[in-house]
């Protein structure tokens, strides 16, 4: 019976998002360093580390996104493959979980289960999946199959892929084997394999799922150990809870079988009013005159370059039916000159020039907490209080020092308040956040 | 060569798949202070065996100058994969990591991805059109493409990046795939990652010579391995760099190599079995003939002992062995020169 009362656990976690392809790192300040380098990754996992993070994700996209028929040029863009770096900074890490965003549909079950094992190995524990699912022909088109799932089938087949997974980590009759035989025959593919590598030291990788329909969020409830979720802001984070606490519940795994961590940005300073100028700052670098246009053209689906940044948005109307952002990004939908005649009369009634109202709709708007250390902290323990999430997967905006602030005044404000991590708890990410051993199906091979 | 040529110094690989995946770090290190040039990771289906390019992944930072190279399958993984995680292999190891092409006939990794076997010739058409895919897409990023021009506000000058719509070629005998790219990593730091493959997998109707930097000789005993040199060298040209393989079990800790290689497994490599001091001269001359050599030690910790005490430093006295590189690239120790890009307009011509 309790098993479906939530109980809040009285503490948040952080996780750091290295987000790579992204809109909201900022590289024209001078403190702006290598999106690739491995020194820029090796110095933010150190100071997570240093600041009791939980988890160091690495985002993934499988093809760079287009702007008007061409890449995207203005964006921070190019990253090294997650497992890849993921596995070079097991080595100079001891205690901080390891997330690799793979996607479900551009890789094969056995191949990413036995390298995910690999990783969790390599690592001693640390490794975790965030699981994210595309169906779009046009990342299909990098790789064999090519574009082939229809977006109905995405969650389905991401289903089977991950049950497929589980079935390969927990075919150990013992800790060093034998393993049994995988058999998965399915829609898509056929897998047929005697797994190899051993379980780890947390049995099997964490599983992060990242998708918010509510076909993402009843797998997340069947299949996850944690949501990456987009529900920074606290009524929407309360609400977010308890929705997933339903679905978990009705998935039959209680309601603190997953955990919550959305993506957030910081922007702190000593005082309020300081955090406020920096915010400003901040914006000002993340959307310049070029994104503010650039913006507006994925909509429009034309050149917008005649139009003044700091002016109102252009009169003219899209030339496309239905909006295409730019792609690789998961906006689908509205009408575009619904959306055009809406947005200039939003634009006007504020008073907004283009750059203004871009800024507006972008940047992370609800996922920023703003303000003094203290406030944030205090603002923090209130979530930590109800259990509105049991972290916070942190995107700096600045790579690689964008940690600093955070790790040196942040944590140890929420420390003092009794509601942060003082110490690891222990060696593996399932540890350190907490999580139970997995129950080990004891389903046999099976054909379906 | 003659014997008025000054006498060449070449490099030492050494196989650490016995490092597996808990002492890899320690392995590694030993490697490195012993004087070896390469360390290689073998892949492939075998029980308690971590993924190949993870644990050169591992081994990248914890090192300096030692290249750390993979073994990494063309036929059952994605060639769009492969290539943007060996250029991150490049980044985490600072510009030191190559790619040993395999492509082995194996129905159980087949059956593992769902599809049907690849066998005889297939397998290096796979293997061609995969190092083809991950060279084009290494080269899809000119190395400026990244411009950081905040007057413009422009991250990369996008008349650097590249589509490279590969299909496979007409004859392949696969099903047909294409990859449109451009990649997701920028250039890799050495532009082109050094490649290698099995003597056996290049040539004529197989992977072409050009596709590859160097190749992995092997012959049934150590006395045939010069001889075996040679053949390839004619067969292949002049321009693609020799590794010569040889299994080692030493006289080590007391005990007689002889009495220490009993249970050995059978692996198509030269197996040299006796002292260091004959294992030196051996080398020596396997040097002369060739660029380098990979051991494949038989345990390796009792053979890494010897090599580094016994061994590498005489090579080293006899002027037969490289000093290792510092902070240089693994294009740097096959003696590559930069590495031209394809799709770069100011290219001269088409290297690889
Ligand atoms: C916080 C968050 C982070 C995400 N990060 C990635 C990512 O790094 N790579 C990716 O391909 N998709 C990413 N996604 C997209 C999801 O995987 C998914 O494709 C998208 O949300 C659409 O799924 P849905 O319809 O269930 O929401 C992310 C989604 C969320 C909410």
């Amino acid at each position: 019976m309790t098993r479906d009362i939530f109980q809040p656990s009285g503490q948040i976690q952080f996780g750091i998002f290295f987000q790579g392809v992204n809109s909201g790192t900022i590289w024209k300040a001078p403190e702006s360093g290598s999106q690739t380098d491995f020194e820029s990754f090796r110095r933010l996992v150190q100071t997570a580390e240093r600041g009791k993070f939980a988890a160091f994700f690495l985002g993934e996209g499988l093809r760079l996104r287009e702007h008007l028929g061409r890449p995207h040029a203005l964006d921070v863009v190019g990253r090294p493959d997650a497992q890849t770096m993921l596995a070079a900074l097991a080595a100079v890490t001891t205690n901080i979980g390891l997330v690799a965003t793979q996607n479900a549909t551009y890789n094969d079950p056995a191949d990413l289960a036995h390298r995910l094992s690999s990783l969790d190995l390599i690592s001693g524990g640390r490794a975790a999946w965030n699981i994210v699912t595309t169906d779009n022909a046009w990342t299909g088109a990098n790789f064999r199959r090519g574009g082939y799932l229809d977006h109905a089938d995405r969650y389905r087949h991401a289903e089977a892929f991950v049950e497929t997974a589980k079935r390969i980590w927990d075919s150990w009759e013992t800790p060093s084997g034998p393993a049994r035989r995988v058999l998965h025959e399915g829609q898509h593919y056929t897998v047929d394999v005697t797994p190899l590598l051993p379980r780890s030291a947390q049995y099997r990788p964490v599983l992060f799922q990242a998708g918010d329909s509510p076909e993402g969020r009843d797998f997340a409830a069947r299949q996850a150990d944690v949501i990456f979720s987009a529900h920074p802001k606290f009524d929407n984070a309360v609400e977010f809870r308890r929705d997933i606490v339903a679905r978990s519940v009705a998935a039959g795994r209680g309601a603190n079988a997953v955990q919550i961590m959305p993506a957030s940005e910081f922007i702190l300073a000593a005082t309020d009013q300081e955090a406020q100028d920096k915010k400003d700052w901040v914006r000002s670098l993340q959307i310049g005159p070029q994104q503010a246009i650039a913006y507006l053209e994925q909509f429009w689906g034309r050149e917008l370059s005649s139009y003044d940044p700091d002016g109102p948005l252009p009169e003219i109307d899209p030339v496309v039916e239905e909006t295409s952002e730019t792609r690789g990004s998961g906006f689908h939908g509205a009408k575009a000159r619904q959306l055009a005649d809406q947005w200039r009369a939003e634009a006007k009634d504020k008073g907004l020039s283009i750059r203004q109202f871009v800024t507006s709709k972008t940047a992370r708007v609800d996922a920023t907490f703003t303000g003094s250390y203290t406030a944030v902290a205090d603002h923090l323990a209130e979530y930590a209080r109800v259990g509105a999430v049991d972290g916070f997967n942190i995107s700096p905006w600045l790579v690689p020092t964008g940690l600093d602030d955070i790790v040196n005044h942040l944590v140890p404000e929420l420390q003092e308040r009794g509601v942060y991590p003082t110490e690891y708890r222990g060696t593996t990410l399932r540890e350190n956040l907490g999580l139970e051993t997995p129950v080990r199906s004891e389903e046999p091979a099976r054909v379906r | 060569m003659s014997s008025s040529e000054e006498k060449k110094a070449g490099f030492l690989a050494i196989e650490l798949d016995g490092a597996g995946y808990e002492n890899l770090a320690t392995a590694v290190l030993a490697a490195e202070s012993a004087g070896f040039h390469a360390a290689t990771f073998t892949d492939g289906r075998v029980p308690g065996r971590a993924n190949a390019l993870q644990r050169a992944a591992f081994a990248g930072p914890v090192t300096r100058n030692i290249a750390v190279v993979p073994e990494v399958d063309t036929v059952y993984t994605e060639p769009f994969h492969i290539s943007t995680q060996l250029a991150s292999l490049d980044y985490v190891s600072g510009g030191r990591a190559g790619w040993i092409v395999t492509a082995a006939e194996s129905p159980e990794a087949a059956a593992a991805v769902g599809r049907s076997s690849v066998e005889g010739a297939a397998l290096a058409h796979e293997a061609a059109a995969s190092i083809e895919v991950g060279r084009r897409l290494w080269d899809s990023w000119e190395d400026d493409a990244v411009i950081r021009d905040v007057a413009t506000g422009r991250y990369i000058d996008v008349d650097k990046l590249h589509y490279v719509d590969f299909e496979t070629p007409s004859d392949f005998p696969g099903p047909g795939y294409s990859v449109k790219g451009p990649s997701i990593i920028p250039r890799p730091l050495q532009g082109q990652l050094p490649v290698l493959a099995a003597a056996s997998l290049v040539g004529e109707g197989l992977v072409p010579a050009d596709a590859v930097d160097a190749v992995l000789v092997s012959a049934p005993t150590p006395e045939l391995l010069a001889g075996e040199v040679r053949d390839v060298r004619a067969r292949l040209g002049a321009s693609v760099a020799i590794v010569v393989e040889l299994d080692v079990v030493l006289d080590a800790r007391g005990e007689a190599a002889a009495s220490r290689s009993g249970s050995a497994e059978e692996t198509g490599r030269a197996r040299f079995i006796g002292s260091a001091a004959a294992l030196t001269d051996l080398l020596d001359s396997l040097l002369q003939e060739s660029d380098g050599v990979r051991l494949h030690p038989a345990v390796l910790d009792v053979e890494l002992d010897e090599l580094s005490r016994a061994v590498l430093p005489e090579l080293r006295r006899r002027g037969s062995l490289r000093a290792p590189i510092q902070d240089g690239t693994f294009r740097d120790l096959l003696g590559l020169g930069p590495a031209e890009n394809r799709f770069a307009t100011t290219a001269t011509g088409a290297g690889k």
